[in-house]
């Protein structure tokens, strides 16, 4: 199980701030991989910049993901 | 001697700047950067400005982002305090957004440190703009190019 969170525009296309998913894929980009065989609007968000932070830590495409992890989605930032 | 805050109240660089004093009378120099929420849209009079601009941020993550992007700026200039401080929430064109101070005994790793932190949030820390604008329309800040080639900069320079 996974803890998902969604952030500024993910979050307005997707209508939600995230969801529980009960499968844990192995890796970050299998993670995407799932999101995106989902269909629309995953596939149009996916198209985007997506930047992907395990346990509040930027991730990369192999970073491996773990039972209770918390994965935050998010276009580039914007700040300062 | 690092202190972070996301927050949506207006920040006093002048009690700020106080506090972060009061830790040390070794401190010889303070650098400080005050970030404004610009007018972006705003190419003429004629134009439809920004009305507002809607700061959201990754709770817990900010902080933590912004902590180490202090600590990394520690490790590399000889700074005796740094203070970073983010708005949240809704603001107005003209309105103070960021707070960064770095103190040293020297003014320059102040001022190469107050850049460093600024370059590096403004590519690593999870904070995202959106504007209103004046004739109702609405749209996210795109990330630009340029804060990319900023920070990248840090990296060929022996770090």
């Amino acid at each position: 199980m996974i803890e998902l969170l969604y952030f500024a525009n993910l979050r307005e296309t997707l209508g939600s701030g995230g969801e529980t998913l009960e499968s844990t894929p192995a890796t970050v980009a299998d993670l995407l991989a799932h999101l995106r065989a989902r269909g629309e609007p995953w596939e149009a968000v996916l198209a985007g910049k997506v930047l992907v932070a395990v346990n509040q830590e930027m991730a990369l495409p192999d970073t491996a993901l773990g039972d209770g992890d918390e994965v935050g989605l998010f276009p580039p930032v914007t700040g300062g | 001697m690092i202190h972070v805050r996301v927050q949506p109240e207006a920040f006093d660089l002048g009690v700020e700047m106080q506090e972060l004093c009061q830790d040390s009378t070794a401190i010889g120099a303070v650098a400080s950067f005050v970030g404004l929420v610009r007018d972006n849209n705003r190419v003429d009079e004629q134009a439809s400005g920004v009305a507002t601009m809607t700061l959201e941020h990754y709770p817990g993550m900010t902080e933590k982002a912004l902590q180490r992007i202090a600590e990394q700026a520690a490790e590399r200039w000889q700074l005796q305090a740094v203070r970073v401080i983010h708005r949240v929430g809704e603001l107005q064109p003209g309105d103070p957004i960021v707070l960064v101070l770095t103190a040293s005994p020297h003014r320059h790793d102040a001022f190469d440190a107050c850049q460093y932190i600024m370059d590096i949030l403004k590519t690593e820390a999870p904070f995202w703009k959106k504007e209103r604008l004046s004739d109702g329309g609405e749209r996210w800040v795109d990330s630009r190019d340029s804060d990319s080639r900023a920070a990248g900069r840090w990296e060929d320079d022996g770090f």
